[in-house]
């Protein structure tokens, strides 16, 4: 009776026979799809996806391909860890890829550098200002506060005005991009200093999902915050009967997520050296995606950071894949939007085995 | 008499046209259990969503424990010592037992506002401790609420009130949803309060769970209180004619 201390009677229960967790569930389709990938490379262009078969690279795996995955998907996945929480929350977020664009414009114009190959910087935002060369930690601060700035008005809107996040985050998913194309007046923002460069630069942003999704997985995991994420996507209502003051937490997960998406928009920045007003676009969808595909319920209540980054990969894995078939870039997106209807089918259909008595 | 616990003055809410409750008179005394009985509809769990500030009163005035009260929402109340078995039970479904036990006044290991970290250890621990003491029986308190039976949902819903020291129990409809024996477990949580001297309002449709608990009876008809009874003094006849109309009259004037 080793259950014993887990219950006080009625029905006998088999810990072997509780369902896995959908974590791992996600994780069988991450190897899944990557033997699919692997199969159907030898098959179709007979080549290896995953190992590595150039004679003159002393590597097991492709290294350079794994690379390319986990950089590709780290920048998407750092937003996608506060999509999720808003998502577990039942709300939803549209805005993310167009905070990245407004964020990116302006962190840039405060992170150019005066001289660039001895002439005048061409790009500068603020020459007249004289506001170049400045300190790291001016862009980061004001990097930041956009992200925070624009993720709370998000969460004014869901909280107190009671229109549906979908609207709200709509609002402002088009107004943030306006603002960034307001911004320099559709112009790009080039040549930041060294020191800004230095933080998207090589495996950097890897490190930096890394890190973030650790931190909020833990969060969400062992602390209040989190807690109530889930008490109020399962019922907000029993939520608010409890005692919790759901407003003032919805304000904060909002928050957190545009935070989350300013750190995007700084690393992105960072990496491509420029900031556009374009920069983004699409974001919002790919990081829903990521969290979807990761077994986070659209429903709100259910799902994980850990999820998530392998909702990530699983993401990252399908779009190299499709270069790696060398197939065209259009079937690349169609396959995408396909993934995201399948994963929100796929959830509703584990929803209604639960409720059902699964 | 015995020190007023709970009285409300007037209480009145109304949702638009919809009259719910009209002017109602109430108390309950220290160590008094008291039911509140009257046909579907009646206005009873709105009564209890004014007392807790699930929502705001139209008007009518609540003193509690000594003093008047305007509580801001269910927080408030619940800090002052009003616990509540709510009829849909407010329990969340996709977290676990420990979880919703403590929803709202969770065991910290550190406190760091919103951010503080859970004594997990601790909940559990505390939730087992009331799940035994109540004699509710759970198979696996890490199931989801999600998982279980409507009794057992009704039965955390129960323990989550006995876990915390109150001043004041209420319970809408606590045994709607339960088995023979898990209801005469309840009843015995019920009777366990009373020996305590802990005051309880219990909103029931079973005339004989009322009759077998209960000191006073308050009976609800169309948003008014219309019968405010000793349970000495009257039998489940009078009551049911209360309840249908076939009898009327005004609450406070049976009393005395
Ligand atoms: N949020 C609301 N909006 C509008 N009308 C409401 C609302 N809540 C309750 N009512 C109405 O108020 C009246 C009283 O409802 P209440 O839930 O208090 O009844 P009750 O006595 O608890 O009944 P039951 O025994 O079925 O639980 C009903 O006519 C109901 O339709
Ligand atoms: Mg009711």
């Amino acid at each position: 009776m080793k259950n014993k201390a887990d219950g006080t009677g009625g029905a006998t229960f088999d810990r072997s026979k509780r369902t896995l967790p959908g974590e791992l569930n996600v994780f069988f389709a991450l190897v899944l799809i990557v033997t699919t990938f692997e199969a159907l490379g030898w098959l179709l262009i007979g080549d290896s996806f995953l190992f590595n078969t150039r004679e003159n690279v002393d590597t097991f795996f492709n290294e350079a391909r794994l690379k390319i995955i986990i950089l590709q998907v780290s920048i998407v996945g750092i937003i996608a860890l506060g999509v999720t929480q808003v998502i577990i929350t039942g709300g939803i977020d549209l805005s993310s890829g167009s905070i990245v664009g407004v964020t990116a414009m302006v962190t840039m114009s405060f992170a150019q550098v005066s001289i660039v190959n001895g002439n005048p910087n061409p790009k500068a935002i603020f020459l007249e200002q004289g506001w170049l060369d400045l300190p790291i930690i001016v862009p980061l601060v004001i990097g930041l506060a956009c992200g925070i700035a624009t993720g709370m008005i998000n969460g004014l809107l869901v909280a107190y005005t009671r229109i549906p996040p979908f609207i709200a985050t709509l609002g402002m998913m088009v107004a943030a991009r306006g603002a960034a194309k307001w911004w320099s007046k559709g112009r790009p923002i080039s040549f930041p200093t060294d020191e800004y460069a230095a933080i998207g630069k090589g495996l950097m942003p890897v490190l930096i999902f890394i890190a973030l999704a650790i931190l909020f997985a833990l969060i969400l995991k062992f602390t209040r915050y989190g807690k109530h994420c889930y008490a109020i996507g399962s019922n907000v209502e029993a939520a608010r009967m409890s005692g919790i003051n759901v407003e003032r937490h919805l304000v904060l997960v909002y928050t957190i997520a545009g935070t989350l998406a300013a750190v995007a928009a700084i690393v992105l920045s960072s990496k491509n050296l420029t900031a556009q007003a374009g920069m983004g676009v699409m974001y919002e969808l790919d990081a829903i995606a990521m969290a979807v595909i990761g077994g986070v319920s659209l429903s709100g209540g259910r799902g994980s950071i850990f999820g998530t980054v392998i909702g990530a990969l699983i993401f990252g894995v399908i779009i190299s894949g499709f270069t790696f078939l060398k197939l065209d870039a259009y079937y690349q997106e169609m396959a995408k939007g396909a993934i995201i209807v399948g994963a929100v089918v796929l959830d509703q259909w584990r929803q209604r085995r639960q409720t059902l008595g699964g | 008499m015995t020190r007023q616990v709970l009285n409300t003055e007037g209480l009145t809410k109304h949702y638009g046209g919809v009259h719910a409750l009209e002017e109602a008179d109430f108390e309950i005394h220290a160590g008094e259990h008291v039911a509140i009985v009257g046909d579907n509809g009646a206005g009873k769990s709105t009564f209890v969503r004014q007392i807790t500030a699930v929502e705001q009163r139209t008007r009518g005035k609540i003193w509690f424990d000594g003093n008047e009260v305007n509580f801001a929402g269910p927080l408030e109340a619940r800090e002052a010592g009003i616990e509540t078995v709510f009829q849909n039970l407010a329990l969340a479904d996709d977290l676990d037992v420990p979880d919703n036990l403590f929803l709202g006044r969770e065991k910290f290991l550190l406190n760091l506002g919103p951010f503080s970290i859970l004594d997990y250890g601790g909940m559990r621990k505390a939730t087992l401790d009331a799940l035994m003491k109540t004699g509710v029986k759970i198979p696996s308190i890490r199931n989801t609420i999600r998982r279980m039976s409507g009794g057992q949902r009704q039965c955390v819903a129960i323990a989550r009130t006995a876990t915390f020291h109150s001043k004041l129990t209420i319970m809408d409809e606590p045994t709607a949803a339960l088995g023979v024996q898990e209801t005469s477990q309840v009843e015995n949580i019920i009777r366990t309060l009373k020996k305590a001297g802990e005051p309880l309002i219990l909103i029931s449709h079973n005339m004989r769970q009322v009759f077998d608990l209960v000191d006073r009876i308050v009976v609800f008809r169309r948003g008014r209180i219309v019968a405010n009874l000793n349970k000495e003094d009257t039998d489940q006849q009078e009551v049911v004619a209360y309840i249908t109309g076939a009898k009327s009259g005004n609450g406070q004037a049976n009393l005395t």
